[in-house]
């Protein structure tokens, strides 16, 4: 069956990831606990320990220990590290050996986005997940593109007390995309892409529902695969091919099409007053997939729409606080707090982000009245603001 | 044998292309989805219709109306199938989304919220959040697939034995109708629950 049940060792694994990671050549410098949006606020976190305890073997405190659910993944301490070390791999190969041990996480949410990810795992679901899609929107039965539309469907209902609407960016997103001249597939049946699985260290019901996408994406007959959710893109785009090889089609970033269409003069807004914006960078977009011009490209194209950068932006921009649904703490929210603040502080009064994971989190963190009374910001979802300004 | 699975695996992809071959051996991988782990023995059961399919069902209830309800409905000696597996509840709006996903991942073939008339709440609020959470958990199942009817919401309160008797006979019967959850046994860890009430304790 799968892999991570039968004859292999994690153990053999969290060590040939402390090589590949390059973890092994920390000198202990400090400098990713000290740019880490977690420990600035958390100081029982840091990813130097973290990291020293798994080069050292100390299996006993890992397993035990919350922190180790605690890192957004977002890669900061990357950027920082002169070492180069990748904590992203070294994360995600701690959390399932230490998930292979025993050792779990707090899911936020009551666990309820976990429990239906893993529900997508069965072969025998027959999803009615497009219920969303109108005749406004030009969907075609086959061709060359698809459109993978993500988790958009549910955490529209589960998250839909934070404001939130997710499906609001899917269907701006493929507007943009018939404006652009693309009518995409859909998979009726489309599963999560299993981002939130994988970096949670459960790599046996990952595998399983990127096995199902990708057997769905192989009988459409898709050759290019367009994603609009920056986890969605990554996992596809890294994930899959790395544990099932030559997947057979292209993967897009929406940004990168849209950018690109812009560029040749395809795709034309229309004004809507003045606004000033600015944007925040998803970590998955940015710092894991080296996308940072592509999004901007698109605001910039808004007619009297303004992108003043916070100071904290591309390769230093700061997560929005939680990661993989994962121990959501009161230090989320101030990571949160000081986020808005710091979006506020550029004199924008519409803070875009091209995740549906920043939408919701920021947009939670909004709902304390005192912060939403100090900074008067709106948080708006990138694909639904630019297909807003559609000429 | 060998010959065979390879004139199988090689239809799709003729002899003379020797140049493709390295590169489909691994993508060959992720065709082979895994089958789910159990499960298909409670499948069977339904199937021959024999009445062998006892559905396993979660039932949320509130401390304050569903659960004194249940009670009663047994001081009272009124007959309800025992197919229910009842978790009390301080308030059924405690019961978010995660819990009932969890039931039915973990293999339930239904699921029953059971709280307080909104006038009733102990709390005030709580049997609208009841309400609320509910409407989300129903949409997401609905979504998934899975069976709408697999989840009910009821507002039971402490005096209405006999409507908490009624709702089991139906939930229950509903739930033969439709059959055995298609999650059942495809989790992880298969929800353990005793055969007949009252075998484990805890």
């Amino acid at each position: 069956m799968a892999a991570a049940e039968e004859g292999v060792d994690l153990r053999k694994e969290l060590a040939e990831a402390l090589k590949k990671s390059r973890a092994l050549l920390c000198y202990e410098c400090g400098k990713c606990s000290g740019v880490c949006p977690v420990a600035r606020f958390d100081r029982s976190f840091s990813p130097r320990s973290l990291l020293v305890r798994a080069v050292r073997g100390e299996d006993a405190t890992l397993i035990e220990d919350v922190n180790v659910w605690s890192c957004l993944t977002c890669k900061l301490c990357d950027t920082r590290c002169p070492a180069a070390i990748d904590y992203g791999l070294l994360t995600k190969s701690v959390r399932a050996f230490v998930r292979h041990e025993g050792g779990e996480g707090m899911c936020t949410h009551g666990g309820a986005v976990h429990a239906l990810t893993r529900i997508m795992t069965s072969k025998e679901l027959e999803q009615d997940r497009l219920g969303w899609v109108d005749d406004s929107l030009k969907i075609s039965k086959k061709g060359d593109t698809l459109f993978f539309v993500g988790c958009a469907p549910y955490f529209d209902v589960v998250f839909s007390e934070t404001g939130a609407k997710t499906l609001d960016s899917a269907k701006g997103a493929i507007r943009l995309l018939n404006a652009a001249g693309v009518e995409p597939m859909l998979l009726p049946n489309e599963r999560c892409c299993g981002h939130d699985l994988l970096w949670n260290g459960d790599v046996e019901n990952f595998r399983m529902l990127a096995q199902q996408n990708l057997a769905m994406i192989e009988e459409s007959g898709a050759k290019r695969v367009v994603v609009s959710c920056p986890e969605g893109y990554a996992t596809m785009k890294v994930d899959y091919p790395n544990h099932f090889g030559d997947l057979g089609f292209e993967v897009v970033h929406l940004t990168e099409l849209l950018a690109g269409e812009i560029e040749e003069g395809n795709l034309e807004f229309e004004g809507d007053g003045e606004t000033t914006v600015t944007f925040q960078d998803p970590c998955r977009l940015g710092r894991h997939m080296g996308i940072y011009d592509a999004p901007r490209a698109i605001i910039s194209a808004l007619p009297g729409v303004e992108l003043i950068d916070m100071q904290r932006s591309r390769e230093r921009g700061i997560c929005c606080g939680v990661g993989g649904w994962m121990n959501c703490t009161s230090f989320s929210k101030m990571i949160q707090a000081t986020r808005l603040r710091e979006a506020k502080s550029t004199g924008a009064s519409v803070l875009v982000t091209a995740c549906p994971k920043c939408e919701i989190h920021l947009k939670c963190a909004l709902k304390e009245q005192m912060l939403r009374d100090e900074l008067q910001i709106e948080v708006r979802d990138l694909w639904e603001l630019a297909a807003s300004r559609l000429a | 044998m060998p010959n065979k699975d390879e004139k199988k695996a090689g239809a799709p992809s003729k002899e003379d292309q020797p140049a493709a071959k390295p590169r489909k051996k691994k993508s060959v991988l992720w065709r082979e989805i895994p089958e789910p782990r159990a499960g298909a023995a409670r499948r069977e059961d339904a199937d021959r219709g024999d009445g062998g399919f006892e559905p396993r069902i979660v039932a949320f209830a509130c401390n304050w109306c569903s659960y004194p309800a249940a009670d009663a409905a047994g001081i009272s000696k009124l007959q309800y199938p025992p197919n229910a597996r009842i978790i009390r509840v301080m308030c059924a709006g405690r019961v978010h989304p995660g819990f009932v996903l969890r039931a039915l991942e973990l293999g339930a073939d239904g699921v029953l919220v059971s709280g307080c008339h909104f006038e009733d709440c102990h709390y005030l609020f709580g049997a609208r959040r009841a309400a609320e959470q509910f409407e989300k958990v129903a949409e997401i199942v609905r979504m998934l697939g899975i069976g709408p009817e697999r989840v009910r919401y009821e507002q039971i309160s402490a005096a209405e034995a006999p409507k908490f008797a009624r709702v089991m006979h139906e939930f229950v019967e509903e739930i033969k109708k439709i059959g055995p959850s298609p999650l059942a046994g495809t989790a992880e860890g298969e929800l353990e629950v005793p055969d007949a009430v009252g075998e484990e304790r805890t």
